[in-house]
This record gives C-alpha cells, structure tokens and sequence, in this order.
C-alpha cells in the first residue's frame, strides 16, 4: 500500500498560518503559493483547514479553494467550520474532492450519515482532535482544541466510521505545532480499530516522526505542516506580501524561520518522500515540476 | 493544448460526484466542458464523460429519473467517446453487487464487487476504500511479457498513450470491475491481494476507475490524449461525411 503525504494548510482569513497546540497562530505566507510548492514537488493531497471559520467571513476561503481546484490537479480536502449540508455543498462545489467535519458532527453525528449518504461516504472526512487524559484515555476536543466534549475519542472514531466517515484524521492536541513527534498511541488504536484510512496528523518535527507514525502507529497517510513550510520559507525568500490585514506577523517580519522552532528540523517533501522510500515505507515519487505548465 | 480546441465535452450531472475537477481538468488541456443533465447537450457534444461518486443504486436512480440511460446507450452504440470515471465507470457494467444487486447500463458485461479481506503478503488487513496512489500496468501480474499476450498492454492511441507501465495515479473506491472478457481491460492494478481492472476499453467506450483529474501531470496527459482522440475522431467523421 502507497502511504500518502499530505501538507496541511492552517488558513485564517488570507492566510496561511501556523499554531502550538491550534493555538497562537503566526502568519506564514500567502497559502496559494505554497499550495503550488507542494503540488510541483510531490503533495499526495492538500488539506486547507481554515483555523477561525467559525469568526471570519467564508468568502475568501471560497475563492482560494476556486483557484486550487483550477490549477492544482491533486485531491484537496476542506475542513474548519462546515456546519450543515449546505457548507458542505458549498466547498465541493468550490472544487474541493472532500470535507473534514469535528464540531459540527460531534455536536449532530447524524451530519456524519446524510453528508456521507448525500455526497458519498469517501468524500467525508471526519476530523478528530484529542488531548490524552490523565488515565490513558483520549478525549476529543472541538472548537480547534478549544472546548472538551467528554467524547472518547476512539469511541468516536468508531461511531463516525459506522455513520459513513470514509476516512478520519486524527489530531494529537498535545503534539500539534510541538515538532515533538505524532502520538504514535492515539493514531494506532484509532488506525487498528477502524476499516476506513485514518490521517495522522500533529506532532511532526523530523523524517523520523513520519517513519514512526506509519510503521508504529499504523497510520495510512500522513499530514505534515511545519515540517514542510519552515523550510519553503526559508528557501524562498520571494515569499513577502501584505500580511499587514491580521494576524501575528513578528515571525516573518523577523525572517528567521526557525528561531522558536528549534525542535522542528525541516525538508523538502522530496527529502521526506526520498527517506521513507529508502526506509522501505513506499510513496509515490513523482514529482509534478513543471510539466503541467 | 490547441488539439482539444473546441471539442465539446458534456459532464453528465446526475447529481452525485465532484464535477467540477473533471471540468477544471478538461478546460486545463483546452476543451469546452459543459456540466449537464439534457439529453440535448448529450447529442450534440462531441465526447461524453460520466463521472460519478457515491452508491451505485442512487446513480442509476439518478440516471433513470433525468431520463439519460438511453441516451447514454445511444451514445456508446455510437462512433462518439464515452468515458466512465470511477462510480461512472462502474456504471457501464451489467450489474453491481453493492449494497444488494442493481442492475448498471449494461454496455461492458462483466459486474461490480465489493473490496473485500483485503491483506498485504505479510497478512496485514488493508483499509478500504482504497485511497490514495497506486500504480497502472500494461498486464496483469500473472502474466509476462508473452506473446500469446499481444492483446493485453497496447496503449498507444488510447488515453493511456505515453503513461508510462507502473506510473501512479489516484484512486478513491470501494468496489471493483470485473468485466467478462479480460480484453477489454486496458490497465491491471494491485491493491494488497486483489489484482483489478484499473481501465478499460471497448471500441469508443472508455473507463477509469482511478480519477485522472486528481492525478497530477499523469492524470493531465491522460485528459491531454482524450482530446486528441476527440479531436482526431472529429476530423475522420467530417471526412466520412464529405
């Protein structure tokens, strides 16, 4: 089996942000262009979540998901905020191939059965983000890590398969932005106890977080996000803009991508891909380039 | 780009899939898409594509209520290319076994079987639906490079022309074809134990069950040959008619 690398995309208003813990976001750049980085350099797939949907205007969001879907021929999933069948409809017909749905579903798994049952059950990604309670267990949380449910979180996972889930992704809180590794626990028991490909998602600091992710925690595909974007920063110095509109932009305005971020060490997602493929892990080496023109 | 140029294209909505990568993909290589459910617009469009996401009971429902599935027999009983993508790949087939038994458009024989106890060689369960990549061959795995094998791995002049044997490409799906005559199988693909038709072809009837549009530059080349092949069924039937 192709284990898939999937960059995701932390977007809030214009742009493309990144967290601690879904929290304290720092602008990083214009998301279009890194979307088109990690299209010609190999992405899997693309997840744009939009960090703060539940607060700012959709417009935006619409709009860039137009542009990915014109330009970038890969599966791209939407996530942050969708609430109803309508929203859902809205991002497909932006262009985007899936959906990923936490609050709204946790709050009315029903959402879960008729999106799926509307849509096609592959076409409905069901996010789970969970903080690692002191007993052992997983709790999942919603509102971006923001509020508890008192939900385990792999009672949930399974729940969300039975409903029609056709894939989870699944966020270790804990780890999110850490660079300290995935939770190579919560992924496993969620990935062993479900049918459906499960996501892992947060904690990814080295190559070797990734490698462990998949042969330890039996992940089927994995997302990475400051893994790949520190280092496109800081190889692409053309990446300046008008960030001026919102959000903390100390980060890029200082232009030392990886002061604070000592944990993360950064690659290309060829380096990454090139890596796993030596460790016996298989993943698609094409790169995209510019064949496409 | 400029051998798709005013090829109409019409994306048959019936109300399930995303159509919209499959009309991006088209107007990318330089075709005239059109997203429609009119028998019309199906007539009048030089090449048809049926996309498709979802139950194979709710498309066929789908197809029935707009009244398309004889038109789209027409179609294929015609010189004009009709291309299935995924669920709509499916769909050519006699029947389908998902979710109890339905009857498809009945343009290839064969049917429609669930990915089921899938394992990789150390036994380990596969999830399904499959997603993700996985690669196209000429042949099944069975079979070498024999010569007794001449009808299976000719890919040039058909939408697989210069996609190289083993090239990946994207898949989402939980059931398979398995059409009566392996001829008509245009590419094999192997997910854990289960060796499948990937592609097909009969006559000007084409079908994929991975999604080029979500392919990158192997999906784009694919989507660049159909319209080739429009474009150069265009030109024979004008000089047929002349």
């Amino acid at each position: 089996m192709t284990i898939r690398i999937i960059p995701r995309l932390d977007i809030k208003g214009p742009n493309l942000v990144k967290g601690i813990h879904l929290e304290g976001l720092r602008v990083l750049g214009k998301p279009h262009d890194f979307a088109r980085h990690y299209y010609e350099t190999g992405a899997d797939e693309l997840f744009y979540m939009d960090v703060v949907a539940s607060l700012y205007e959709r417009n935006s969001l619409v709009e860039f998901i137009e542009q990915t879907a014109r330009e970038i021929f890969i599966p791209l999933t939407v996530g942050g905020g969708l609430r109803s069948i309508e929203d859902i409809r809205t991002v497909l017909r932006a262009g985007a191939d899936k959906v990923a749905v936490n609050t709204a579903a946790i709050r009315n798994p029903e959402l879960i059965r008729e999106a799926s049952r509307t849509f096609g059950s592959s076409t409905i990604m069901v996010s789970i983000e969970a903080i690692r309670t002191s007993n052992g267990s997983y709790e999942a949380y919603i509102d971006c890590g923001r509020e508890r449910t008192g939900v385990d979180a792999l009672e949930w996972a399974k729940q969300a398969v039975d409903l029609g889930a056709g894939e989870l992704a699944v966020t270790s809180i804990d780890r999110e932005g850490t660079g300290e590794g995935y939770d190579l626990e919560l992924t496993r028991r969620i990935s062993e106890s479900v049918t459906v490909p499960v996501i892992a998602s947060g904690g990814a600091g080295c190559v070797e977080h990734v490698e462990n992710v998949i042969k330890d925690g039996a992940a089927d595909a994995v997302s990475v996000a400051s893994l790949l974007h520190y280092n496109h920063i800081e190889r692409d110095q053309s990446l300046e803009g008008d960030f001026s509109s919102e959000g903390n932009v100390e980060f890029l305005s200082g232009r030392r991508p990886t002061r604070g971020f000592s944990k993360i060490r950064h690659v290309t997602l060829t380096e990454l891909k090139g890596y796993l493929g030596e460790r016996g892990i298989e993943c698609r080496q094409d790169s995209e380039g510019s064949v496409n023109g | 780009m400029a051998e798709g140029r005013n090829v109409r294209v019409a994306i048959v909505d019936y109300g399930l899939g995303n159509l919209f990568s499959v009309k991006h993909a088209c107007d990318h290589v330089g075709m005239s898409p059109r997203v429609t459910s009119s028998r019309e617009e199906i007539f009048s469009a030089d090449a048809v594509i049926l996309p498709g996401v979802g139950a194979f009971g709710d498309a066929m429902a789908g197809l029935r209520r707009l009244d398309l599935i004889e038109p789209l027999k027409d179609v294929a009983g015609s010189e004009k290319m009709l291309v299935g993508i995924c669920l709509g790949m499916q769909l050519l087939m006699t029947e389908s076994h998902e979710f109890g038994d339905h009857e498809g458009l009945g343009i290839i024989e064969g049917d429609v079987v669930p990915l089921e106890n899938v394992r990789e060689p150390d036994g380990k369960a596969l999830k399904v639906p499959q997603m993700g990549w996985n690669r196209v061959f000429r042949r099944p795995s069975s079979r070498g490079a024999r010569a007794e094998d001449v009808e299976f791995g000719e890919w040039d002049e058909s939408p697989l022309s210069e996609i190289t044997d083993g090239r990946y490409v994207y898949f989402v799906h939980s059931l398979y074809v398995r059409p009566k005559d392996d001829a008509v199988c245009l590419s094999w693909s192997r997910y854990g134990n289960i060796e499948f038709c990937s592609s097909l072809r009969l006559g000007n009837v084409y079908g994929f069950q991975f999604h080029p549009e979500r392919s990158g530059s192997a999906g784009l080349q694919i989507y660049r040959n159909i319209a080739t092949m429009i474009s150069a069924g265009m030109k024979s039937s004008e000089g047929a008619t002349r």
